[in-house]
């Protein structure tokens, strides 16, 4: 792995890493199993085996060795987030088509990997999302579980009643009924609706994220990602998100409803600690940690779409170069500013 | 008048070499926003080749009267003059089709090909060259916009040729893929033209290479061995 200075060489292959990330991310995986329903398995199965074939392909294309790229896990992990990120009722054409998207254009046709400027997970998330709104935003209502059996059918397409299982998420449900209630409705009596809203976010959803988080400091503590980019990308959720609150808590959800809804703790921990798309330097990854907060607050809260995480990290990605370059580290030796 | 071997050369940069849109990569601005189908990027094409034919024959004509100082005014003027007429002919016989190019049409003035082909070749060359120059760039855009319009279309909503109805009103669309196909909407946005642009141009770069690497590897031409004895 790359690191700026003091290049101290840590002895972890790019497979390690990977590994360990997919060790990370299993606690929110199991909690989201068992509270939202086993569909994400199948997910997840399908999306692993699409982007294997797909990186395959892209590399057999590029004449570099199978055996020494294919194993690196990085197609495993970009899968994983999509599978992640995807409504886990999805067609399983919508979690292949982001997939290959995400490999084959995203990662690849940028030059593969350690090359592509945007983040590929967030990348077949946009996408999807604005080829399929409709689609991805069918999110399934944890108080209605089909069988796994019947969620297998429905996201291959032998059973239609994906409409009777799904609604929005809770952060789209807030969302929509503080608009349609034009201030007549608060927030705290939303907040009471136990089918959506559990303790202190979604229903079933907090504790998915409470996973991620759990995964994410065991990253940290073994020092997989520095403290840097989570810090000021829930930082940044939680001051927003504070400010507003405390300006007018009946229209504004608390931080803790944001810190534990939709996409931030994946997004803090898994996604915008990328280290190919993401910012190299310690003070980059402040500022590109801290503005993908920001932005994922304004588009969950005022933007059209169910949550902000993969928008707000493609347009910091696209502010990657800028940062890196004015955020060097001064020179051992020299003053800052040399 | 123009010799074979001219004529071929012309021919040959305006669809292939020099292509307008995957080559010289001029004139993007309607070549993203209008080939969200083939009929709308060929219409448009169509309108430009007029244009183009048109505006370098007169210019080549003129060449040798226009001052060489305020030269890009005149070629403007003549230009717009054209474009002009194609706006009314369009008004009046494809209305249709008309509203849907909209600004497009007017905006063949500003296309930076129309321009580039007045400046680089017919003020330079005679007008029979000058004329085949424009047509054959146009010929250039035409294949290109109607593969990308295709290929958005048949990506994005799974028809090919929609639209056509407004051009010939006996001929419909053709419904390619299947009613239950998932209209993959990004292909009709303005990322899928970006994305399809980029495909293209790559596939020229690649075909290229190809033939590059053929030619080197072709033994040298019996003629010139004739000449060495």
């Amino acid at each position: 792995m790359f690191a700026p200075a003091p290049f101290l060489l840590k002895n972890t292959s790019v497979s390690q890493v990977m590994l360990q990330v997919c060790i990370a991310l299993v606690p929110g995986i199991a909690a989201y199993a068992w509270l939202v329903g086993p569909a994400i398995l199948v997910q997840l199965v399908i999306a692993t085996l699409t982007a294997l074939i797909a990186e395959a392909l892209m590399l057999r294309l590029q004449h570099k060795p199978l055996a020494m790229f294919l194993p690196d896990g990085s197609a495993i992990v970009t899968a994983w987030l999509i599978a992640l990120t995807f409504p886990p009722l999805a067609p399983w054409w919508l979690v292949v088509t982001g997939t290959l998207f995400a490999i084959v254009i995203a990662k690849h046709l940028y030059g593969g990997l350690g090359q592509n400027p945007f983040n590929p997970a967030m990348v077949a998330f946009a996408v999807c999302i604005v080829s399929f709104p409709a689609l991805m935003s069918q999110w399934p209502s944890i108080g209605l579980q089909a069988s796994l059996i019947e969620q297998i059918n429905i996201i291959l397409g032998f059973s239609p009643r994906i409409d009777a299982l799904s609604g929005a998420t809770p952060l789209d449900a807030m969302k929509t009924a503080l608009k349609l209630g034009e201030g007549g409705i608060d927030v705290a009596q939303l907040l009471a609706n136990q089918d959506i809203y559990g303790n202190f976010a979604g229903r079933g959803w907090e504790w998915v994220a409470a996973g991620y988080l759990l995964g994410g400091l065991w990253m940290w503590q073994r020092k997989l990602i520095t403290w840097h980019t989570p810090f000021a990308f829930i930082g940044a959720v939680t001051l927003i998100s504070g400010a507003l609150w405390l300006y007018n808590p009946a229209q504004f959800a608390n931080p803790l409803f944001h810190l534990f809804s939709g996409g931030t703790m994946l997004g803090a921990f898994f996604i915008a600690t990328d280290p190919v798309s993401g910012c190299t330097t310690p003070r980059g990854k402040l500022i590109f940690a801290a503005g993908a907060g920001l932005l994922t607050y304004i588009i969950r809260v005022f933007g059209g779409y169910p949550d902000g995480v993969a928008f707000a990290i493609l347009l910091m990605n696209l502010c990657v170069p800028v940062i890196d370059l004015l955020t060097q580290p001064p020179i051992f030796g020299m003053k800052d500013k040399a | 008048m123009i010799s074979r071997e001219e004529f071929k050369t012309i021919a040959g940069k305006g669809i292939w070499k020099q292509n307008s849109s995957i080559a010289q990569i001029l004139g993007l601005c309607p070549l993203l926003a209008v080939t969200t189908n083939a009929v709308n990027g060929v219409m448009l094409s169509l309108a430009t080749i007029l244009v183009m034919a048109i505006s370098n024959l007169a210019v080549s004509a003129l060449r040798n009267f226009i001052p060489h100082e305020i030269r890009i005014p005149v070629f403007i003027l003549i230009v717009a003059a054209l474009v002009t007429v194609v706006d009314l002919l369009f008004n009046a016989n494809l209305h249709e089709l008309y509203l849907v190019l909209g600004i497009f049409i007017p905006l063949i003035v500003t296309n930076c090909i129309v321009l580039a082909r007045v400046e680089a070749f017919a003020a330079k060359n005679p007008p029979l060259q000058s004329t085949f120059d424009g047509i054959f760039m146009g010929v250039g855009m035409l294949w290109t916009l109607a593969l990308l319009g295709a290929m958005r279309e048949l990506i994005g909503a799974g028809t090919l040729f929609g639209g056509i109805d407004m051009v010939f009103p006996s001929l419909h669309p053709i419904q390619l893929l299947p009613e239950s196909y998932p209209n993959f909407l990004l292909a009709m946005l303005p990322p899928g033209a970006f994305i399809l642009l980029g495909c293209m141009i790559a596939w020229k770069n690649w075909m290229d290479a190809r033939a590059a690497e053929r030619a080197k590897l072709k033994p040298p031409a019996p003629v010139a061995m004739a000449g060495s004895h």
